[in-house]
């Protein structure tokens, strides 16, 4: 690859053509602030647009300043990036932004992860010279997700994330000059579109524009009710990276302090999800034993292959864009919602309690979650199974609200009956994790015999598509495990179009799988982070007693004293659902 | 229509328009009506079609109508060229109410002039 | 008299011959210079001739027509595409649509050169949808030339084949920035996207794209029969050739014209436009449509040329020009071409979007009365700053018609922030309506037309307007038969 000489500042390095400035201005250790540009090449997400203007640097024999960030650098290029014409121009663009935001960092959910904001510091703004009529929009609220744009800089980063990486096309530019704006089709409200509540806009999202919609004053109220019992589950990505919300290196397992901070709030059962985890395989990998007989025997109502139902963004985006295939997906609800149905029916009984003096409150590293428990499938006589969801962010906030030293809290375990767990329950949170702890179930009860290895490293990889032939008994099953939305479509489509028969298919919404969720921690673009919370999940398996879910000695008393067997009928109405067909715009 | 298959049939083809355009203009009266959205919208059409009902009434029958687009005189519109056979076309401008049957009446019938002769103000590339 | 300050060769056929006549065209010498290229010129010797010729584009930026052409022949590609930039948006401006109104065939021909030229088989027209007439008369010239084998495939017996289609534009001026303009096209936005990669390179669906005004366009035919040094010994050193304007505003012949590069302000003005209606002293007058800006009694013997209308805070822009005289406010004017820009810019980048905002504001105080000497200081910062960062030429260009302004009128500005006065007299805020006391008879008929009743005065006696109540409506000044009313 031919080299390009580029000078910044005085400092000569070279790069590789194509590079931008920005690129070289790194090699040179230059820092040039952007704000609009970000990069994530795991993702395939580049927002190069160049539309803020903060980068704007100073190039020789050029009439006008050039945007570092997609400019390419030319051989023999001389840069300046701190000339007082650069500094005067970067100025008047912050301040052209701020005079068009809204000063109420007190009250916003980004203060202190805003990237404008940190601008507004690093360029020393202590006053805005530029004033004017700012844009005022109405607030649209999902159950997921807060759309404030009033705060919107048109970074188009969130547009990006939904169209390029997740393929939902919701968002995008509306309207023009001053009046330009982010925003469904049609101004549509976001619960009214085909948003699949991921939230990897709020995850992308330089300011306030978009964030979750929080809800842990609701929790601090449920805690607080003397007539209500807290019951808490937290999901398996959410102990990988809980711990960088409070101000923890990431990549360790944080789950003991988690539970600790969990009962410190003052939750009275502080429970695992994994349990549910383990519960869904048993449900799912049943399911799917049960189908590939059939489809193997030649019934025609039988299709294959089966596909996982834990990710609510996935199961939305395909009741939305791929209406055809409803009957394709495990009717297995996801461990949230299995958790929910077995705490207000099995655990109510054993405390005595009717389901409607029961909180449940799940954390989750996920938005869709929020709205997922507010479908009204999942409610009983108009009480939910799940009453409040909260994400990892939100977590993290309460913690510090209720002044607990995380760092400092011991290792605590889950309480039983209802947290419990195999190995094959926290890698859920991976991205193939799913389709590892199903394989490792499904090959023992259909082979009967003991599975050599349980890792199944072709599922492993942080790849967005991920496709492999497993041998289990007599059959070799064609599996397929997608994360992102787009890379899901690029299977379902393999599906449609019948170009590979494949047998088993895991997806998840978001990149990595729920380690990367719309409702952990920020990741501002550091995709090291996703890997590092990846393996504490796998290590986390690693250092099980158990690593398969039919061996949870609390599932198999739940079945024994309780629901029967998989797929019995009270298994059937508590832990499996049905789709709808919803609209393609 | 017939496919034109080289360049020296498209000369041809040039050369015989212009044969049968010359023999036009000696023989006919030609009315060139500027009929671009402009010419339209301020009465291009109407007086055309007022041009061909005073010559229909008055029995002139050699006058060729055409139109063009813009004839580039905004201020005069509507404009038309008349070309009386054998002589140099003249362009009228602000052709409004019964001016319209005055240039039949009047230019084409007995070649006088009438108000709003506009001068041709500049050289026109041909080749 | 006769003048002939005007050459035409864009426009030489417009008026003159049928534009739904094919064989009107023809019989003008019409699909000529395509037969020619194609019989006797390779696709370089093209590119040369167009190189020699001078031509610069003239949908407003100047750059040389044949370096595009160049740089699109050099990229391999299957695919590449000719643009034809029919989407003319500035405020008085009309060109394009009389050269495609009036001789379609020509902008047609001169696509299948481009695209003989650069390797390209597949033209595109991006006409605004609000041309219906040009886009029937696009249409049917088309249809007829691929009847008659000048477009389609095998153009004329040769091997080369060429075929054109027609996109709406759906109104949005930026749209005429051609990496807006390719956005569009494809569906998408109408957004201009950061240069480079130039569309000669990645263009239309990422191939090789040469994109080009109508107005560029109707030059080449002539250019390839009469040769590249019959066109560049037209016009100046620097800009070769003719250009086709628009005047109108305060002018007697508001019309088009075209003119060799290098004719003076002055001789455009006076000669070719007529000069100021009314006997009112000029003023001003605007190029380049917004983008561009004011030139004045000082600039009237400039000649016309590309370098010399950017040296003065303007440039040539599309051809409009809008006169203006002695009571016309310049603050307004560029508060006009403000509101104008304010609308159209699409938003992307943050000067164009929330800076034109700002410049609109600062403009509107000092309109208003409300202005300070620290305004004016904020609009010059401001205005420089946006020029030096905006993304795409809408927002590099859009302060212009305040610097401009302010480069010559700056009493002006100075005398509504300062003395809160209007001098020409437009600002309604800034002006107050008197009774001259020894004009004054007391014929109570300027009290009468008050709309808001603040005239008092009896019979015969002299009338008194109270300030405060007075909404500057001027009603009272058409009535007064005794010139007793003044504004001021």
């Amino acid at each position: 690859m031919s080299m390009m000489n580029i000078t910044i500042d005085g400092k000569t390095t070279q790069v590789p053509a194509g590079s931008t400035i920005l690129d070289a201005a790194k090699k040179l250790n230059v820092h040039i602030p952007t704000l609009c540009f970000l990069q994530m090449d795991e993702l395939k997400f580049n927002n190069m647009v160049a539309s803020c203007r903060i980068c704007v640097v100073e190039v020789e024999n050029r009439r006008n300043l050039a945007p570092a960030c997609a400019t390419p650098v030319m051989d023999g290029m001389v840069v300046k990036t701190n000339t007082i014409r650069v500094l005067n121009a970067r100025r008047t663009v912050l301040e052209l932004f701020l005079s068009d935001h809204p000063k109420d960092c007190l009250v916003c959910a980004k203060s202190g992860n805003c990237e404008l904001q940190d601008l507004a510091e690093y360029f020393g703004m202590r006053e805005v010279g530029i004033t004017g009529a700012m844009s005022t929009y109405r607030q649209d609220v999902s159950p997921s997700i807060i759309r404030d744009m009033d705060k919107c800089i048109m970074c188009r980063r969130c547009e990006t994330m939904c169209n390029n990486v997740q393929t939902c096309g919701v968002l995008s530019g509306v309207n023009r000059g001053f009046d330009a704006v982010v925003a469904p089709a049609f101004e549509m409200n976001l619960y009214d579109t085909t948003c699949t509540n991921c939230g990897q806009c709020t995850q992308v999202c330089p300011v306030g524009a978009l964030v979750e919609n929080d809800h842990t004053w609701k929790v601090i109220d449920a805690i607080a009710d003397p007539d209500k019992v807290t019951v808490v589950q937290a999901a398996p990505a959410v102990r990988a990276a809980l711990g960088e919300a409070c101000g923890m290196e990431a990549g360790q397992s944080f789950t003991g302090k988690m539970v600790a901070a969990l009962r410190r709030l003052g939750f009275d059962h502080v429970f695992d999800t994994d349990f549910a985890a383990d519960l869904t395989i048993m449900e799912e990998g049943s399911e799917f034993l049960d189908r590939l007989q059939k489809f193997l025997d030649g019934d025609k109502n039988v299709r294959m292959p089966i596909m996982t139902s834990c990710c609510p963004g996935w199961v939305k985006f395909f009741e939305h864009q791929f209406p055809d295939l409803l009957d394709v997906p495990s009717t297995a609800k996801s461990p949230q919602q299995m958790f929910g149905a077995i705490a207000k029916s099995y655990y109510a009984e054993i405390l005595g309690i009717p389901r409607e003096k029961m909180v449940v409150v799940s954390v989750m590293p996920c938005l869709a979650k929020k709205y997922e428990c507010s479908r009204p499938e999942f409610a009983v006589n108009g009480n939910p199974d799940v009453d409040i969801v909260i994400s990892t962010r939100e977590l993290g906030r309460l913690i510090k609200r209720m002044n607990i030293d995380f760092a400092k809290l011991p290792d605590e375990d889950f309480d039983n009956p209802l947290g419990a767990s195999t190995g094959a329950a926290p890698i859920f949170g991976n991205s193939g994790g799913v389709m590892e702890a199903a394989l490792r179930t499904a090959y023992e009860l259909a082979t009967g015999e003991t599975l050599p290895a349980v890792e199944f490293e072709a599922v492993r990889t942080l790849t967005g598509v991920k496709t492999a032939e497993i041998q289990v008994g007599p059959h070799t099953l064609n599996v397929g495990v997608a994360s992102g939305l787009g890379n899901a479509r690029k299977l379902l489509e393999m599906v449609q179009s019948g170009e590979k028969q494949f047998h088993v298919i895991e997806i998840m919404a978001c990149p990595g799988g729920c380690i990367g969720g719309g409702g952990q921690p920020y990741h501002h673009g550091d995709m090291e982070l996703l890997a590092k919370r990846n393996k504490v999940l796998y290590n986390e398996d690693a250092g099980k007693e158990f690593r398969k879910s039919h061996e949870n000695p609390y599932i198999i008393e739940l079945y024994e004293k309780f629901l029967g067997k998989p797929l019995s009928e009270k298994a059937h109405h508590l832990l499996h659902t049905h789709y709808f067909k919803r609209h393609q715009l | 229509m017939a496919k034109i298959n080289s360049l020296a049939e498209l000369q041809k083809k040039r050369d015989e328009l212009q044969a049968a355009a010359a023999k036009t203009k000696n023989e006919k009266v030609i009315v060139n009506v500027s009929l671009a959205t402009c010419g339209i919208a301020s009465g291009g059409k109407e007086v055309m079609e007022a041009m061909k009902q005073e010559a229909a009434a008055l029995g002139i029958n050699n006058v060729e109508f055409t139109m063009s687009g813009c004839m580039t005189y905004c201020f005069a519109e509507p404009t038309v060229e008349i070309t009386l056979p054998g002589k140099e076309p003249v362009v009228f401008g602000y052709i409004k109410g019964d001016k319209a049957k005055e240039l039949v009446s009047k230019y084409i019938k007995s070649g006088e002039l009438v108000d709003g002769v506009i001068p041709a103000s500049y050289e026109r590339i041909v080749f | 008299m006769v003048d002939k300050n005007q050459l035409r060769i864009a426009t030489r056929n417009t008026g003159f011959i049928d534009p739904e006549s094919v064989e009107s065209y023809i019989a003008v010498g019409g699909y000529q210079a395509l037969g020619k290229c194609l019989a006797e010129m390779k696709p370089a010797d093209v590119i040369d001739l167009m190189k020699n010729s001078g031509l610069r584009g003239r949908g407003g930026a100047g750059f040389p027509t044949g370096v595009k052409w160049g740089f699109a022949a050099k990229y391999a590609s299957d695919t590449k595409y000719v643009v034809c930039n029919a989407d003319e948006g500035d405020p008085g401006a009309f060109m394009d649509r009389a050269v495609l109104e009036g001789d379609p065939h020509n902008v047609l021909e001169a696509m299948a050169i481009g695209g003989y030229a650069i390797g390209g088989n597949k033209g595109t027209i991006y006409i605004r949808a609000e041309y219906p007439l040009a886009i029937a008369r696009l249409k049917l010239a088309i249809q007829q030339a691929k009847d008659m084998g000048l477009l389609g495939d095998n153009i004329m017996g040769t091997d080369f084949s060429f075929d054109i289609e027609l996109k709406y534009g759906a109104g949005a001026f930026v749209c005429g920035e051609e990496t807006a303009l390719i956005a569009s096209m494809e569906g998408n936005r109408g957004e201009p996207y950061t240069k480079p990669p130039f569309p000669a390179e990645a263009g239309y669906w990422d191939k090789p794209t040469i994109v080009n005004n109508v107005e560029t366009l109707a030059n080449i035919p002539a250019i390839i029969m009469k040769g590249a040094d019959w066109f560049s010994g037209i016009g100046t050193e620097t800009s070769k050739g003719t250009k086709v304007f628009c005047i109108c505003g305060k002018i007697n012949n508001v019309g088009l014209i075209e003119v060799p590069m290098g004719t003076s302000l002055k001789t455009v003005i006076y000669d070719v436009g007529g000069g100021i209606p009314g006997g009112k002293e000029f003023k001003a007058v605007q190029t380049g449509g917004p983008s561009g800006g004011a030139l004045t009694y000082k600039d009237l013997d400039a000649p016309i040329d590309y370098e010399n209308l950017v040296a003065r805070q303007s440039m040539m822009g599309s051809g409009g020009m809008i006169v203006m005289d002695e009571d016309d406010c310049m603050v307004s004017v560029a508060k006009f071409f403000l509101d104008f820009t304010m609308d159209e810019t699409c938003g992307k980048c943050t000067p164009c979007r929330i800076g034109s905002k700002r410049l609109y504001e600062l403009l509107d105080k000092i309109t208003i009365g409300q202005g300070t000497e620290a305004d004016l200081d904020k609009l010059r910062s401001l205005s420089d700053n946006i020029k030096d960062t905006a993304l795409c030429g809408l927002g590099q260009t859009m302060p212009n018609p305040v610097l401009s302004t302010m480069r010559v009128f700056e009493d002006e500005y100075r005398a509504h922030v300062i003395d809160k006065k209007c001098p020409a007299g437009v600002c309604a805020d800034l002006l107050e309506f008197t009774v001259v006391d020894e004009k004054c008879v007391g014929c109570t008929l300027c009290a009468r037309v008050c709309p808001v009743n603040c005239i008092s005065g009896k019979p015969k006696e002299v009338h008194v307007i109270d300030q405060a109540a007075c909404i500057k409506c001027g009603a009272c000044l058409d009535k007064c038969k005794f010139d007793a009313i003044i504004k001021q």
